[in-house]
């Protein structure tokens, strides 16, 4: 077997074995001018909530999924989480929802939900 | 030849049905093969960035807590004088940003250098004028007589957007790097994936600026 043989096996045990997942080839310029196209409507319906007399549970009702949905959308598309290696997303996602739950505990043993 | 075998799709090419995919990054771009099958560098990159995650969320969480714990006389707390219009704009100009970076890894992705230079720089640019807006925010809010040192709240917001900015500014560094490197010949197609950990770093200050302009400023 030559070493390119080889190296061919290897690639196709991983990408079907599930060590690896294949990733698929990035979007064009279009839909990236499409995604912040989005991203910028989305950001001026946030600072849109400024100039309106909201309730602040209304307020936070509208600007955190505003928040969570353009944190994705970046992340996802810009960030190639959607295309790349699923290792990828886990790690990030490890970190962030290891962040997510230290400081809301951090959070809440210090009473600033409860204020 | 051997690189040439290593380089073809592998992935179902000859099944029926099947979609043929290609790998990234690619085997020809000198970074080898590894045991997981992805790029070492690029995953080096996400768990940094993970721990960037818990970084940035203890600056924030150290804002929330201290924000509105300010004393009587004290001076002003940040969100007394923040200038939300003006820090829109600022958002705005970071989230645009994105944008060109990410055109930027494509252009280089293509082989297209010249625009990838353009992006690049393009990129930097709406960096630079993102830090120029936080100099100009911080250096007014002196000026209105909230310092670093004045209250907790202060001292918290200082500490959290200045970290952001430092970041934001190192960004700008590694994609000047990155645009000295190609005007040298020394950042070939095949090394595009440079761009890329660099645009996954810039893309991070950009989702953390995010939650910090809806955490900190839209938030009452």
């Amino acid at each position: 077997m030559t070493e390119a043989t080889a190296h061919g096996a290897v690639q196709q045990d991983q990408v079907e074995g599930g060590h690896a997942e294949p990733a698929h080839s990035h979007p064009g310029d279009g839909r990236y001018v499409q995604i912040a196209l989005i991203l910028a409507v989305l950001t001026a319906i946030e600072v849109g909530t400024y100039y309106v007399e909201l309730s602040t549970a209304a307020l936070l009702a509208v600007l955190m999924p505003l928040m969570v949905v353009k944190f994705a959308m970046v992340a996802r598309w810009f960030m190639h989480l959607k295309f790349d290696s699923k290792m990828f997303s886990r790690v990030f996602v490890g970190g962030l929802a290891l962040a997510m739950f230290v400081y809301v505990i951090l959070l809440s043993t210090f009473g600033f939900f409860a204020a | 030849m051997a690189d040439t075998a290593v380089g073809s799709q592998v992935a179902g090419a000859d099944v029926p049905g099947r979609e043929v995919v290609t790998p990234s990054p690619s085997p020809a771009s000198g970074h080898g093969h590894t045991s997981t099958g992805i790029s070492n560098e690029k995953l080096g990159m996400w768990v940094f960035l993970g721990s960037e995650c818990l970084l940035f969320g203890a600056l924030i969480s150290t804002y929330l807590l201290y924000k509105s714990r300010v004393v009587e006389g004290a001076g002003p707390a940040p969100v007394d004088l923040y200038d939300i219009p003006f820090t829109s704009v600022s958002s705005f100009v970071l989230l645009m940003s994105s944008l060109t970076m990410v055109l930027a890894l494509s252009a280089f992705n293509r082989g297209d250098h010249q625009r990838g230079r353009t992006w690049l720089v393009t990129t930097a640019l709406l960096g630079a004028v993102f830090i120029s807006g936080q100099v100009y925010e911080f250096t007014s809010f002196v000026r209105e007589g909230m310092g670093f040192t004045t209250n907790v709240a202060s001292s918290a917001f200082f500490t959290l957007t200045g970290f952001h900015g430092v970041h934001v500014s190192l960004g700008i560094i590694m994609l000047m790097s990155l645009f000295v490197m190609s005007l040298r010949g020394r950042l070939p197609q095949e090394r595009a994936e440079t761009v890329e950990i660099v645009g996954l770093y810039w893309h991070f200050v950009d989702v953390v600026w995010i939650l910090i302009f809806t955490v900190v400023y839209l938030v009452p």
